[in-house]
Formats: C-alpha cells, sequence, structure tokens
C-alpha cells in the first residue's frame, strides 16, 4: 500500500496524542493526526482554538506538554527547533531589516558548506521561483507586503526542508493580493512536493489551498478531511456552522429516521440518532431547490413545503433569499438562487413559492448542549 | 503563578522534557556568566557590607590575667584580673571599650607605677582561647603566660573580641551627632524635590504647551547639568555665596554652607532628570482631551487640573522619587557646600575615612539604604503604569500661538536657562581669574593641576580611560546580558532572577556600593583582593553602578526585535550568535551607542562610588575635584570640573555625529 505519488500515501508527519497545558489551561486536548507525504494540510478554526499551538509544538518552537511528533520515521518529540527539519513563515514575515532581500534568503544557506557562488545561483533561483527576480539587492521595507510575504517563503524554502510550516502567512495582506498569492503558494507547493501545513482562521483560503483541512476548536480535531468531504458531509453542526452558511431548524427524529417539523416530515441523509431525539436539521442555502409556482410533488421522499419569499439581497453570483413558513417558527430559511432560476421562476419579494430541501442534502445534527 | 502546569487534567504519562540545543545551552550558560557578574559584584558586596554592619567589636578585659614582680623580678604569685584592675583604676571608660575590627588599646595604665625604665617585669596572659593581644606586632592568643620587661610591657596592645548584633545600631541611635543626619537629609531631599518638580514642571510645560522660539536651546540647557559631577555647582555658589561670594549680600548673612546651599546645588544638578521625566509624560497627553475641554468652554484654569495635570500625575510622581533619590545618595555636593550640616552620605566618608570606623560607616549606609530603596520600588511601580499609557493610542497636542502665554513662557524659561548657565559661567570665570578677589586677570594658572594636590593632569586621562573602559565593557555585558535574558527560551526562574538583579544596582546608592566593595575586595582571603586599588576596581564598580538604567534601554530596543527572528533563525539551523552579530547588533546600534555615552558621562562624572575605591594612581578628574576643594585650591577645582563638563560635551557631540553616520551606513534600511 505504500507507494510514492505527488501526494503520498507514507505518513510523512504523525501526532499521537499531544497535549499542551499552560498553567491549567488545556490548549491542546489528545490531538492525534497523520499527515502524509507532500500534503498540504490546513489547521482551520476560530481565534484561540490553539492551531498555532499545534504548529509550535510540530516546530518544536514550544514543546508539547504530553505526546509524541514523529517525522519521516524520527522521533522529534523533545528535540529543539535547529535539530528538526523544517522551514516556517510568521504571520509577520520576521525578515531581517538590516539585511538585503539575497542575505535574508541567503541566511540559512550560510554554514552549510555551499560556496559563495553556489549560494548566489541558489538565491537567484529562488527568487525566479517566487516571481521576485531583480528585487534582491532591496531592503524589506522598500517591498509591498506581498513581496515580503514571498520573500519571507523564499527563505524558508532555501534549504529544501522537509516540512513547510505557515503561520496565518496571508492574514496581513489585503483581499486581492491574498487570493492571488494563495494560488502561487499552493502551485509552488506542488512543485515542489514539499509537505505543507498551514494555519489560518479563514475558510475560504483553507478550501481552496488544502489538500486535507483539520477542523479545530476549543484545543481539539473536530473534523479531518478533504475540502469538499469538510464541506458536503461536516461531521458535527460545528463543522457545519464553522465552513460555509448553514440553515438550522430545530427538530426531532420522527419515524423511520424522518425529521420532523412541526407536523411536518422530513426525509434527510442517513444518520444515527434514535427515533424520538432532538436534533437540529441542517441544510445549505445553495442546496435549496426552487420550484414554479404550483409545483407539487406526491412523492414523500422529496421535501417540498410553500413558502413566503421575504427579501432578496443580490450578491453579485447569486440572490439571496429569506424565506418564511410558518413551521420554521420566527426564523427564516436562507436560499441562495441562481440569477438564472430567479429570472426563469420570475421571483421577487412578497412572493409565494414553493422549494425543496433535497433528502440527501438535509442533514441531522446533535443539539449543542445549551449554554 | 498561572505558568506553573496543572497536571491534574492530564493524562498519566511522561511529561516531555525539551532536549537543548547547543544554543539554549551557550545562551543559559552566557546568562549564568553575566549573573555571576552581578552576583560578586553587587550581591556578595552587599553581603559584606550588611554583615559589617552587624559586627561588633569589644574589649573584654576579664580576658586577661596580669602578674607584677617585685624590684628584682621575682613574682610573689598574685594574679590581677583585666576587669577588676580597670575597675579600680578606671583608666578605660564604658565607651573606649566599643571599638572597631582595627581597635586596640593599651594596658600599662592599669599600674599608676608603671615606668618603663623600671626593672619590674610583668606577666601577662589570656584567660580563654578566644581572648589575643598583640606584643609589638606580634599576636598573642595561646593562654600561658608571657613574662616581658617593663620596656617591653609598655608594647602590649589588647585586641577587641567579635561578636554579632545590634549594638553598632544601638550606638548609632544613641548617638545624636550620628541620627540627625537622617532628619537633615530626609528634610533637604524633599526641600528640593518639592522645588526641582515644580520648576521642572513649568519649564516642561512651557516647552511642550506654548509656541515660543528656542525651545531646541532650552532642551539643551536644560540637559547641560548631566555633564558636570554634582558637587561642580557647589563650587559655583561658594564663588557666588561664600564668605568671599560675589553677591553674597543676597542672602542677607544666612551662610550658603548648609542646607541652602545643598538645596540649591541639588535644584542644578537633578533638574534635567525631573525635566525628562515630566516632558514625556507632557508629550504622551491626548490632545483630544483638550478638544472636549475646549467644546466645553472649560477655563485654561480648569482645564489645567482636569486635563493636564492628571495626565502628568504619573511623570510628577516618578520624577519626583527620582529626584528624592538623587539628593539623598548625593555625596559631593553636601561634601562640598554642606558646612557643619551632616548628611547621611557624607557621614557613610568621614566614617570610612575619617575616623577608620568601618563598622559604623556599614551601619549609615544600611540606614541610607532604606530611604533609596523605597523610593526607587515606587519609581518603578509608577514607571510601569507610565508605560501602559504610553502605549495608548493618542492624538499629540499642537499648542496654538498665544501671545500672553508664548512671552510668559519664554521668560520663565530664559530665567531658569540662566541659572543653569550662570552656574556654569561662574566655573569658568572662577576657573580663568587669577586670584579671585583681589587679582582679577586672567590666567590658565588654575589648569596647572600637576602643582595641586588630587592628582594633576593624571587624574584627569585616568577619568577618560575609566570613562572609555566603562563604555566599551559595560556596554558589551549589559547588552549581551540584555539579550540573553529576553532571548533565552524557557529557563523562567533563572531569568527573573537575572531581571531582579539587574534592576538592584539603580537602588543601591553610589556611596554604600563603594563603601560595600572596600569589605568585599580588600579582603585579603579574598582571591579578587588583586584588583583592589587597580583600574579594573573602578572600571567594575562603574558598571553596576549604572546597570540598571543601561539594562532598561537595551531590553527596551530588544522588545521591538521581532520576536520569531530567534525561530527562524533556528529554522534555518544558523547559530543564534550569528542572528545576534548580523542581525540583532546592527539593529540596536542606536541604542548601543546610547548606552554607550551614558555610562562614559556617568563614569566620567561620579564620585561617590569612587571615592572610596581609587588609589593614588587612579585619581581621577571628579576625584580630584573635590580632593582640590577640600584642599582649599578652588579655583583649579572649578577648572577641573569644567573640563569634564567640556570632555562630556565634546562626547556628546562626537556621539552624536558617530550615531548619525552610523545611521547612514548601516541602517539604510530604515528609511524607505
Ligand atoms: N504562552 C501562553 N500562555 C498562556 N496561554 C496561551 C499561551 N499561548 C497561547 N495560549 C492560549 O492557548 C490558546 C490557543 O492559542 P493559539 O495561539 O494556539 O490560538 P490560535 O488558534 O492560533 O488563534 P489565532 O487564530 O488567534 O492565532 C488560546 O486560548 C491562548 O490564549
Ligand atoms: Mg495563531
Amino acid at each position: 500500500m505504500i507507494q510514492d505519488t505527488a501526494i503520498g500515501q507514507k505518513t510523512y508527519l504523525s501526532i499521537d496524542k499531544l497535549w499542551k497545558a499552560f498553567g491549567s489551561f488545556l490548549a491542546l486536548k489528545d490531538i492525534s493526526l497523520d499527515i502524509n507525504d507532500g500534503e498540504f494540510v490546513c489547521f482551520l478554526g476560530p481565534s484561540g482554538c490553539g492551531k498555532t499551538t499545534l504548529l509550535r509544538a510540530i516546530a518544536g518552537l514550544d514543546l508539547q506538554t504530553k505526546g509524541t511528533v514523529m517525522q519521516d520515521g524520527r522521533d522529534v518529540s523533545n528535540l529543539p527547533p535547529s535539530e528538526r527539519d523544517f522551514g516556517i513563515v510568521f504571520q509577520s514575515y520576521a525578515l531581517f531589516p538590516n539585511l538585503t532581500i539575497e542575505k535574508n534568503i541567503a541566511f540559512g544557506l550560510e554554514n552549510t558548506g555551499r560556496s559563495k557562488s553556489e549560494i548566489a545561483v541558489r538565491v537567484s533561483e529562488l527568487l525566479d521561483l517566487v516571481g521576485l527576480p531583480d528585487q534582491g539587492s532591496k531592503y524589506p521595507a522598500q517591498l509591498s507586503g506581498g513581496q515580503q510575504q514571498r520573500i519571507a517563503l523564499a527563505r524558508a524554502i532555501a534549504t529544501k526542508p522537509g516540512l513547510l510550516l505557515l503561520d496565518e502567512p496571508l492574514s496581513a495582506l489585503d483581499a486581492k493580493v491574498r487570493v492571488h498569492l494563495r494560488h502561487e503558494i499552493k502551485e509552488l507547493q506542488r512543485k515542489l512536493g514539499v509537505t505543507t501545513v498551514m494555519v489560518t482562521h479563514d475558510q475560504e483560503e483553507a478550501l481552496a489551498m488544502a489538500d486535507r483541512i483539520v477542523v479545530m476548536n476549543h484545543g481539539v480535531i473536530e473534523q479531518v478531511g478533504s475540502p469538499t468531504e469538510v464541506y458536503r458531509e461536516p461531521a458535527n453542526l460545528f463543522v457545519a456552522d464553522f465552513i460555509g452558511e448553514m440553515n438550522q431548524i430545530e427538530s426531532m427524529v420522527a419515524k423511520g429516521g424522518r425529521l420532523s417539523v412541526g407536523e411536518k416530515t422530513f426525509a434527510c441523509h442517513p444518520h444515527p440518532f434514535p427515533d424520538g431525539t432532538a436534533v437540529i436539521a441542517a441544510i445549505r442555502p445553495e442546496d435549496i431547490i426552487p420550484h414554479e409556482d404550483g409545483y407539487t410533488s406526491e412523492d414523500p421522499n422529496r421535501n417540498c413545503i410553500d413558502v413566503l419569499l421575504n427579501e432578496m439581497e443580490f450578491l453579485g453570483s447569486f440572490w439571496r433569499c429569506r424565506l418564511q413558513n410558518e413551521r420554521f417558527g420566527q426564523s427564516e430559511l436562507i436560499a441562495d438562487f441562481s440569477i438564472n432560476a430567479v429570472r426563469r421562476l420570475g421571483l421577487g419579494e412578497g412572493r409565494k413559492m414553493v422549494i425543496e430541501l433535497p433528502t440527501d442534502r438535509l442533514m441531522a445534527f446533535d443539539r449543542p448542549e445549551a449554554i | 503563578m498561572a505558568d506553573v502546569t496543572d497536571y491534574a487534567n492530564l493524562p498519566d504519562g511522561p511529561v516531555v522534557k525539551g532536549k537543548l540545543s547547543r544554543d539554549d545551552i551557550m545562551m543559559r550558560g552566557g546568562m549564568l556568566v553575566i549573573a555571576l557578574y552581578l552576583v560578586v559584584t553587587l550581591a556578595f558586596p552587599l553581603y559584606a557590607m550588611l554583615s559589617k554592619s552587624f559586627s561588633t567589636f569589644r574589649f573584654d578585659l576579664s580576658q586577661y590575667e596580669f602578674q607584677v614582680s617585685d624590684e628584682n623580678g621575682v613574682f610573689d604569685g598574685t594574679v590581677l584580673n583585666g576587669a577588676e584592675l580597670n575597675a579600680q583604676t578606671g583608666v578605660i571608660d564604658e565607651a573606649e571599650l566599643s571599638t572597631g575590627s582595627d581597635g586596640r588599646i593599651g594596658v600599662t595604665g592599669f599600674f599608676p607605677d608603671f615606668s618603663f625604665r623600671s626593672p619590674v617585669m610583668y606577666q601577662i596572659r589570656n584567660t580563654s582561647d578566644q581572648g589575643r593581644f598583640l606584643v609589638g606586632s606580634t599576636l598573642q592568643d595561646g593562654t600561658d603566660w608571657v613574662t616581658l620587661d617593663s620596656n617591653t610591657f609598655r608594647r602590649v596592645q589588647l585586641r577587641p573580641v567579635k561578636s554579632t548584633g545590634f549594638d553598632n545600631f544601638v550606638n548609632y541611635f544613641s548617638t545624636p551627632a550620628l541620627f540627625n543626619s537622617i532628619k537633615n537629609s530626609l528634610w533637604i531631599a524633599v526641600v528640593s524635590t518639592i522645588v526641582t518638580v515644580t520648576l521642572a514642571f513649568w519649564f516642561a510645560y512651557a516647552l511642550s504647551r506654548s509656541c515660543m522660539r528656542f525651545k531646541g536651546v532650552f532642551r539643551l540647557i536644560a540637559m547641560a547639568p548631566i555633564l558636570v559631577p554634582s558637587l561642580l555647582p557647589g563650587i559655583a555658589l561658594v564663588y557666588l555665596f561664600g564668605n568671599q561670594g560675589m553677591i553674597k549680600e543676597l542672602l542677607f548673612g544666612a551662610s550658603i554652607y548648609g542646607p541652602i546651599g545643598i538645596v540649591i546645588g541639588s535644584i542644578f544638578f537633578t533638574f534635567p532628570h525631573a525635566f525628562i521625566i515630566i516632558s514625556t509624560a507632557l508629550a504622551i497627553s491626548d490632545a483630544r482631551l483638550y478638544e472636549a475641554a475646549a467644546s466645553l468652554r472649560a477655563t485654561r484654569w480648569r482645564t489645567f487640573w482636569t486635563v493636564t495635570i492628571p495626565g502628568a500625575r504619573y511623570g510628577l510622581i516618578s520624577a519626583a522619587f527620582v529626584v528624592f533619590n538623587l539628593v539623598i545618595t548625593d555625596f559631593g555636593l553636601p561634601k562640598v557646600i554642606g558646612g557643619q550640616f551632616n548628611v547621611l552620605a557624607v557621614d557613610i566618608y568621614k566614617q570610612v575615612i575619617g575616623q577608620q570606623n568601618f563598622e559604623m560607616g556599614a551601619v549609615v549606609s544600611v540606614v541610607l539604604v532604606i530611604p533609596a530603596i523605597f523610593a526607587f520600588a515606587i519609581d518603578r511601580l509608577v514607571q510601569s503604569k507610565q508605560v501602559a499609557l504610553l502605549s495608548a493610542r493618542s492624538v499629540p497636542y499642537q499648542p496654538q500661538p498665544n501671545k500672553r502665554t508664548d512671552t510668559l513662557s519664554f521668560i520663565y524659561c530664559t530665567l531658569v536657562g540662566l541659572f543653569i548657565v550662570g552656574i556654569l559661567a561662574v566655573c569658568q570665570f572662577a576657573a580663568l581669574i587669577k586670584f579671585w578677589p583681589y587679582d582679577l586677570s586672567l590666567s590658565l594658572n588654575n589648569y596647572q593641576f600637576d602643582k595641586m594636590d588630587g592628582g594633576g593632569w593624571g587624574s584627569y586621562y585616568n577619568s577618560i580611560k575609566l570613562g572609555l573602559l566603562t563604555a566599551v565593557f559595560g556596554t558589551a555585558i549589559v547588552f549581551f546580558g540584555a539579550y540573553l535574558v529576553e532571548k533565552t527560551k524557557g529557563f523562567k526562574t533563572g531569568r527573573a532572577l537575572f531581571q531582579m538583579f539587574a534592576m538592584l544596582p539603580m537602588a543601591i546608592p553610589g556611596m554604600v556600593l563603594g563603601l560595600a566593595y572596600i569589605f568585599f575586595f580588600n579582603n585579603p582571603s579574598n582571591p579578587l583582593n588583586a584588583i583592589y586599588g587597580t583600574m579594573a576596581i573602578l572600571v567594575i564598580c562603574s558598571v553596576t553602578h549604572f546597570y540598571t538604567v543601561s539594562h532598561l534601554t537595551a531590553v527596551t530596543a530588544l522588545k521591538q526585535m521581532d520576536r520569531e527572528f530567534e525561530s527562524v533563525s533556528a529554522s534555518l539551523k544558523q547559530p543564534t550568535m550569528k542572528l545576534f552579530s548580523r542581525v540583532t547588533v546592527p539593529v540596536c546600534l542606536p541604542s548601543i551607542l546610547d548606552i554607550s555615552i551614558y555610562l562614559f558621562v556617568n563614569a566620567m562624572t561620579t564620585v561617590s562610588a569612587v571615592v572610596f575605591l581609587y588609589s593614588p594612581k587612579t585619581s581621577l578628574a571628579s576625584i580630584a575635584v573635590l580632593n582640590m576643594d577640600d584642599a582649599g585650591d578652588i579655583a583649579p577645582a572649578a577648572a577641573m570640573g569644567m573640563m569634564i563638563f567640556y570632555t562630556n560635551a565634546a562626547a556628546r557631540i562626537i556621539h552624536l555625529i558617530v550615531s548619525k553616520g552610523v545611521l547612514m551606513r548601516t541602517q539604510a534600511w530604515r528609511t524607505r
């Protein structure tokens, strides 16, 4: 089963039962995670959930309290950073302000048995790689944020480390540069094939870049999966809510696993809850299907309901609509309808219409404990 | 403590103990070395001093027994006890029995018939092996009888026994001549503090809240007193108001020698310190508060009390305690102008140099440390609050031109400026006059230091040497120490201890440090004894004495560096020392230069710590001022004082030029 492809199947980094305590506060609780060779993994979660703490434990910058970290078959749990094999980029970039760009990139190449000319060649290679071929003699303060970011990246990969660690590398940049750099970093990572861990609290960034996303909350891992997995099949309400938008409707499990809201029951995606459990029924706005006036379906597996279209908001590529049905009480359903559908159906505010909640997109989750 | 890991919530199993990298070990080692330096040059001497203050020496006469022979040298076996003999004869009174470590006392007084020509023989012995006496310079500590002829017997001297206790303190507080100094010291410190802080506040206020002209000049003048020893204003005051003073009538018969002189001189030399602190505090006050006050139509007076003063209150409190500390610990000024008015710092000097009573010197030192530490602690507390204020975002206040305010401000600042420049001018004038007040022709005679007591020009060159060595070694030790303590990972307890040691020197008055050095380094059993009397001990003493401010400057600069530089360097597998020399030092160079000029100027002007430590070969310019003044050569003293002033001014200018040059050359990155 072990084979080396672009994204290998071989485990490169293995974290086992990791705990981190700050005083009596537990920042990481029993974290176990395997990362494959060449994989791009994002740690995603709200502020303070322990992403940076986990990254720093992997780097050896702040040791975990308990647990092991294996890198490339070697137990590095208690090694200082200088005896591990990684390159790192911080949110602040931490470029040396008094050294030129070239000197910054060359910093890690010195004292490694390379000659001056070898270093110069490697530096210009790296400058080409990050797309800043003639900026070498400038100082960091003379570059834009995005350019500094790329220099920090070049410095981190200069020595060809086995592992690249990125702590919110894009969060100090403005939106446009961010989107652009997102692709560049991903491209570069694919080209180099270096195993990469990136910390972010921006879900879009994680979805766009990661091979796998590790969703964290309060020091634990909520779910690990590919972007589509965590988006389409969130493991719990936290993940569902944190990534993308999610309509949440209080409901009960009725006979046959169906979800009841008011008197009506809905067919839904398979779930493990027994009859009579109080759950949250959830569906993403873009999964709601609009139908023409008067559309009906007798099929009990097609969840059609009548709604009142209360409000429409044009968001560029789609319309965000607020739909009301007395069954859902005061709260409205949010649905994203394509511009086409809105035109085709002639939708407008105040209209009565029929919508369908597709069976396999309607999910049931544990209700969060009352706080 | 929140950072102690609480294992209760964690599962069983081994806790990860980090392996130290070579750099970690090196950095911890470096920190230990510098901590050790501070322990040896600060903690040990202070401990030696403290234990000295609790050592009492007393002649125990009951420990000696005597026999006296007849004219033929035959002893009849009558044994006489020393204590009984004294009770009969009363030659040694109770007060004489308390003594210092060097105390000696003769015994011939016990025998009224004694004559050194008589053929009578004497026998003396110790009754216990604690007892000691000298015959000539030979120490006798046995209990066997020693037989001596009359001529030798007069050379017998008893030695005191040492014990530990509060006797010295009891002694101190039962001698009004000594403990009155506490009151005197507190009195002049409080008065000087009130006056200086008030003057400095209005000066800083005028500079920051008016649009008057020549602000830069006034700022420069305000800082000038830092460049001279604290005793220099004393010399100027003697010329102005002394017995032959130019304008002594202004005192209406009061004497300048005493509290008046000390207070005026203290105002002069503490003014810049108060001014810096208060103008920093005023600079950070928020313009928006003034706008709010204006929109509420508050009067200027009301705005002043509700906005200005509360905004500057931490600065004012801090300035007050700094000035208080400076005045109460100052030695040079009261030595020159104090006259019969005793203060603590001078008492230490008198006890040690005048009376050779080291124990009492130590007692006075302990007494002096208490208010100094108190003032220091309050200042630190207030400073930490001030920092919090500083980091808050506020809009700086921009004064609006106002004819009346600007004129008043200008007049006030001119008066204060005249006071400062006047003092310096009088000194320079004194130095150039042939023989005040009889021959007013100009001459350079007073600069022929080699003809005076005090060490001559050699002491001036020694001072420059001390300044340079202190600047070079001090900056290296301080900056490296600050780097290690800031950037070493983990090792919390060690770092906290180091920080504490680095703060301690500021709380220790110079006189106390100097005396402590005598006790510690002049002890023959100390292997470091060899540096006593050399330039090395002066350098060490100066570095330690001025450690704290330098350390804080370095820490502030280091805190502005990105915290992750060390992480990046470690991930690139580069030694931390490469990062230190290639990045940290160049980036912090402006602060490093600031530290070195601070150390240089202070080493040039300091008197208090080194007054106990110089030897004839290592006499210093500031000490020469003191000694020449003491010997009545006041004009040469003024001349030497002004030499220090010009040297420091030149050093400052060179520092400015070098800083600019260095900035241009190595810090091109600062300009975008
Ligand atoms: N040195 C420390 N001492 C005490 N608590 C800490 C320390 N470092 C982090 N924490 C706490 O640990 C938790 C996790 O911190 P961490 O920096 O890993 O969060 P994060 O997920 O990276 O958040 P962000 O997105 O804000 O960077 C936080 O609650 C934080 O307050
Ligand atoms: Mg973080």
